[in-house]
């Protein structure tokens, strides 16, 4: 029960993902970090069978930033994108797939424009205003359908966001230890402190 | 010809392998390229070759390349060679940071990259190398700057300034009379640049500039400090020989006993 969000807005892309590492039913450690940055504006965040989902992150991560070196330019977060579709869909095909699930946030260097990707295990690549996998998916879905507006504020995005957690806090049956969250700006990606503790009553 | 020129995994009688030699002449007949390394920052010079007319000069390959964020390598030599030599280093960076989750130290990555040009030494169908590379850079959480060479031959050694390509002896040279231990950032790319101008005659705008410090990007001097430098060092060379030429006078107004003695350096 891994929960991973995303929410693109005026000028930045947020990632949110559950800070539980998950054995079975058994939590392994409270402080994961489920995200991985793949270059200055691009952030990448994964769930999915454990072992797989840090070796295809790390993967992609040495890839992105060997183009860069080789071509010394930085790829744009659609380039990104379809980089990873493609891996993730010669994978598939081949005797061992990788069954990772991904959401890709980034903004583009040339037009400052925020770009947000889902991607699933079956290679699936889909730009989306908002985007969410796993469970989180049933019950955040509705909520951002009812409140995104792609010229939201950080502030709003935040706010939304928070929405989307408070309800997952009333219905997931599992406690998933909190959410990470990180923002992408032009300026970089930065985490950013929320209130994991607040107490949300079922009704 | 003596024959044993023609195959590259034959020696000659007299323990020579020729072709390694020959890439050795091809380096030396590349552009000079210098390293030096200060109390606190490295910096690499080159000697760019000038664009023709109508190059478009966005695209002109540069002879400093980055290998990974904390790695950076000048080279003399076949600038298509190095192309290739480069990619092979820069993927082996990345792999490291893949396989082992740190950087690769600069010592690392120059054996490599020396173990890669031993290699063309000595298998078939290939020939060498024809370039010697610098390699600088800072390992991870260290803030002592290093600097290699490695030669065609797969030689990698360690050094505290030196340089490489067309007229390197003469650098070295200048460099030895010149490299002090502990120099700041100024000092370290004024000996930089003052040592490039002993064999660059066309001054600034053939000459670049690199400059790495620990837990810092490459620094890529812009052409006007350049110029400003260099002008400064023009300045103060010509000062010394102004100072030169009065005390030569009366040198020589002194013993005018012994013409044509003494003052005939430089």
């Amino acid at each position: 029960m891994e929960v991973l969000l995303g929410i693109a807005g005026k000028d930045f892309v947020i990632l949110a993902a559950s800070k539980a590492a998950m054995r079975g039913p058994t939590v392994l450690k409270a402080e994961d970090d489920k995200t991985r940055q793949l270059n200055k504006h691009t952030l990448m965040a994964f769930s999915g069978e454990s072992g797989d989902t840090v070796q295809f992150a790390e993967y992609i991560q040495a890839n992105a930033a060997l183009y860069s070196m080789r071509n010394d330019t930085e790829l744009s977060p659609s380039a990104v994108a379809n980089f990873v579709r493609g891996e993730l869909a010669r994978s598939l095909r081949s005797r061992s797939p990788y069954t990772v699930n991904l959401l890709l946030g980034g903004i583009d260097p040339v037009t400052e424009k925020p770009h947000l990707f889902w991607i699933d295990y079956l290679a699936s690549l889909a730009p989306l205003p908002y985007a969410a996998h796993g469970y989180a998916q049933y019950y955040c879905l509705s909520i951002l359908d009812k409140h995104h507006h792609p010229d939201c504020t950080r502030e709003e995005g935040l706010a939304l966001l928070t929405l989307c957690t408070d309800e997952l806090k009333r219905r997931l049956p599992i406690d998933y230890k909190g959410m990470l969250v990180k923002m992408v700006t032009k300026d970089g990606v930065e985490e950013i402190t929320v209130d994991n503790d607040k107490v949300v009553r079922s009704a | 010809m003596s024959g044993y020129d023609r195959a590259l995994s034959v020696f000659s009688p007299d323990g020579h392998v020729f072709q390694v030699e020959y890439a050795m002449e091809a380096v030396k007949r590349g552009t000079c390229a210098v390293g030096v390394k200060g109390k606190d920052i490295v910096v690499l010079g080159c000697e760019k070759r000038s664009a023709l007319k109508l190059q478009d000069t966005r695209i002109t390959p540069s002879k400093i390349a980055l290998v990974d964020d904390h790695i950076c390598l000048a080279f003399a030599g076949l600038n298509a060679d190095a192309r290739i030599l480069i990619d092979k280093a820069r993927l082996e960076a990345q792999s490291h940071r893949l396989t082992v989750e740190d950087p690769s130290s600069i010592e690392y990555i120059t054996k490599y990259i020396a173990s890669v040009q031993q290699r063309y030494t000595q298998s078939g169908g290939v020939r060498p190398f024809g370039i010697s590379t610098l390699v600088v850079g800072f390992d991870k959480n260290d803030s002592t700057p290093r600097l290699y060479q490695t030669e065609p031959s797969g030689i990698y050694s360690a050094w505290k300034a030196n340089a490489i390509g067309r007229s390197s002896k003469t650098v070295r040279e200048f460099l030895e009379r010149n490299h002090q231990d502990d120099m700041d950032r100024e000092q370290t790319i004024q000996l930089t640049i003052k040592s490039l101008l002993e064999v660059v005659q066309t001054g600034a705008k053939n000459i670049e500039v690199a400059i790495m410090a620990p837990g810092k990007a490459l620094e890529m001097l812009p052409d006007d400090q350049i110029e400003a430098y260099v002008k400064n060092i023009e300045t103060e060379k010509q000062e010394e020989a102004a100072k030169k030429k009065i005390r030569a006078g009366t040198t020589t107004a002194a013993i005018l006993t012994r013409p044509g003695g003494g003052e005939s350096t430089d």
